[in-house]
């Protein structure tokens, strides 16, 4: 797809991000925004979501290591044929599969995520367990830079890197911020691409909002060692009203702010 | 009948079923040589991931090799994994219902003389409280054997505790268990002593004790703390009317609360809880610890003495 479709695609589940978000008053919508076109890019340009959907043993994987973005990864399932597109009418609701955090049995999804430094340890072993048993296949994990504080990120780093998971790609969503402020105040990242390759990674950087050079990214491969992606991403991005600013990690928009910030997504969407 | 320790016991069950299973798995946290797991890092190299010591990621790994088909063994000492990993146990095996045997060794004060930070005194607490998750404390090296194979023949999350030392044989060779239920290891109709784990022998022998004084004690085997056989439990409340329960582990949360809870519940009668006290424990080998928390068979017939008395209205 051209990058005008590509970008049709993601703003339209931004919207439907917003209107999930501001109706229920539920989700971490300033993450959502930042992550989407990569979301976008791997499901629709890069994963086979039809062997996945088929549950296809050499079919790619996906976990949303940041999983309080549930709701960002619910518009693209949905909108993938992973389950009918009313299901989001229950996101956050009683009794609903779509919670605020990914649930396990959910189509699509292959492990409940939520506490941070989780998804991407349990894509390692996924991983292993592929290329133990010679079966093509891509692991994709996606993690926020937040999350990079948390000790079993780095188990999982030296762990991916010893048994040379070269059928893993761990992306980061670098949008510099998390809910106290930015991720250098907080717990400082500094170089975080370096890090990565001191640990013997490949390593690979460009613009989460730039799907040619995403889909060129994820697609990079290294014979004998994992890849890390790291996006550089603008949180809240799609609204000046939520863009690069911390408090929009999960604030829920009033009903003035939702209507400004729809203006503004259906314009971006336009743009192309 | 010589005695072997439970880990060893499940370990070699576990490789000889993984000869012939080769999505039978088992990931290690730099101890294989205290799990006894070393023989299938040698001989099925494919079959066995080292962590180092990471139980946090081996917890985690293990959970996505099971998404992969495999059925998982997570070995390592039980004061590690089921604390440092507990979120793991809690998010990606419980929760997530991925085939993951967490194979927690060296547990309750096995490792006595290393002080609080290898205890595990508080591992069927936490454990017992996650939903999916079953809770095993094998009594010997017979039943542990038991416990592998269906362990491999059962898809599901499961925590298996299991103490350092050679134990005594409560059971003969090739002895049949159900699993979930529990085994009486011998009947009786005074009062009922309800063990699990290495305290099941100690039990025995307090019952031993007891029949010389005319005292017939029925003893049970609550290797399944989860799912717990609770009408064993009742049917021991009923028929025995007094029962004293014996655990490695903390008063809190554990065995002692487990059938406090049932009794109380349905058919009370009086219940006395060994373990050890809600303070930090003394160093000491295993045996020592034994003796001075009051988990020796003497202790344990002192202690079905007072609720028997306590049963028939007597003074203790």
């Amino acid at each position: 797809m051209d990058t005008k479709a590509l970008r049709r695609i993601a703003y339209e589940r931004r919207l439907e991000v917003l209107e999930m978000v501001h109706r229920t008053g539920s989700g971490h919508i300033g993450g959502d925004m930042s992550c989407m076109d990569a979301l976008v890019t791997l499901f629709y340009e890069v994963m086979d979501v039809e062997k996945r959907r088929a549950n296809a043993p050499d079919a790619d994987h996906f976990v949303l290591s940041k999983g309080h973005c549930a709701e960002a990864l619910y518009t693209v399932l949905a909108d993938r044929g992973f389950f009918p597109k009313e299901r989001l009418q229950t996101y956050a609701q009683f009794g609903t599969k779509l919670a605020e955090h990914p649930t396990h049995g959910l189509e699509g999804v292959d492990v409940a995520t939520g506490a941070l430094g989780h998804g991407f340890p349990v894509a390692c072993g996924m991983a292993l367990g592929k290329k133990r048993d010679k079966m093509p296949g891509h692991i994709y994990t996606l993690m926020g830079d937040g999350e990079q504080a948390e000790g079993s990120v780095w188990e999982a780093v030296m762990f991916a890197a010893k048994y040379e998971l070269d059928n893993l790609t761990a992306i980061v969503d670098r949008n510099h911020l998390q809910i106290s402020g930015t991720t250098e105040e907080v717990m400082p990242l500094g170089d975080l691409g370096a890090r990565y390759a001191a640990f013997g990674w490949n390593v690979v950087g460009c613009s989460g909002h730039d799907y040619a050079a995403m889909q060129k990214a994820f697609l990079t491969r290294a014979p004998g060692r994992p890849t890390a992606v790291i996006l550089d991403t603008v949180k809240g991005k799609g609204s000046p009203i939520m863009e690069n600013k911390a408090e929009w990690h999960h604030l829920i928009p009033n009903d003035a702010q939702y209507e400004a910030i729809r203006a503004d997504l259906l314009r971006a969407a336009e743009e192309g | 009948m010589a005695k072997v320790s439970c880990r060893k016991a499940i370990c070699a069950r576990i490789l000889e079923l993984a000869r012939q299973d080769p999505r039978i798995w088992a990931v290690c946290t730099d101890s294989r040589g205290s799990v006894t797991i070393g023989a299938m890092a040698e001989e099925l190299p494919e079959q066995f991931v080292e962590l180092g010591i990471a139980e946090q990621n081996a917890v985690a790994v293990a959970a996505g090799l099971a998404l992969t088909g495999k059925t998982v063994f997570a070995c390592g000492p039980a004061c590690f994994l089921a604390a440092r990993a507990y979120e793991q146990v809690k998010v990606d095996v419980a929760y997530n219902r991925t085939d993951v045997k967490i194979l927690g060794v060296s547990a309750g004060v096995s490792y006595g003389p290393l002080g609080c930070t290898h205890t595990s005194l508080h591992d069927f607490a936490s454990m017992r409280s996650l939903p999916n998750l079953e809770v095993i404390a094998p009594s010997d090296a017979v039943q542990a054997r038991a416990v592998a194979d269906y362990l491999v023949s059962h898809r599901g999350p499961a925590y298996v505790r299991m103490g350092r030392g050679d134990v005594e044989a409560v059971y003969g060779e090739g002895e049949p268990f159900e699993m979930g239920k529990a085994k009486t290891v011998r009947e009786g109709g005074d009062v009922t002593l309800i063990a699990c784990g290495e305290m099941v022998w100690h039990a025995k022998e307090a019952a031993s004790l007891l029949e010389r004084e005319g005292i017939s004690a029925r003893v049970l085997d609550l290797f399944f703390l989860k799912p717990a056989d609770e009408d064993a439990i009742r049917r021991a409340a009923r028929e025995t009317g007094a029962i004293v329960t014996v655990e490695e582990h903390s008063v809190n949360g554990g065995l002692g609360e487990l059938v406090t809870h049932v009794v109380c519940a349905d058919c009370p009668v009086p219940v006395r809880a060994l373990g050890f006290p809600d303070e930090e424990t003394l160093v000491g080998k295993s045996g020592d610890l034994f003796s001075h928390y009051g988990l020796t068979a003497e202790h344990i017939a002192a202690a079905a003495r007072g609720v028997i008395a306590q049963k028939e209205g007597r003074r203790t």
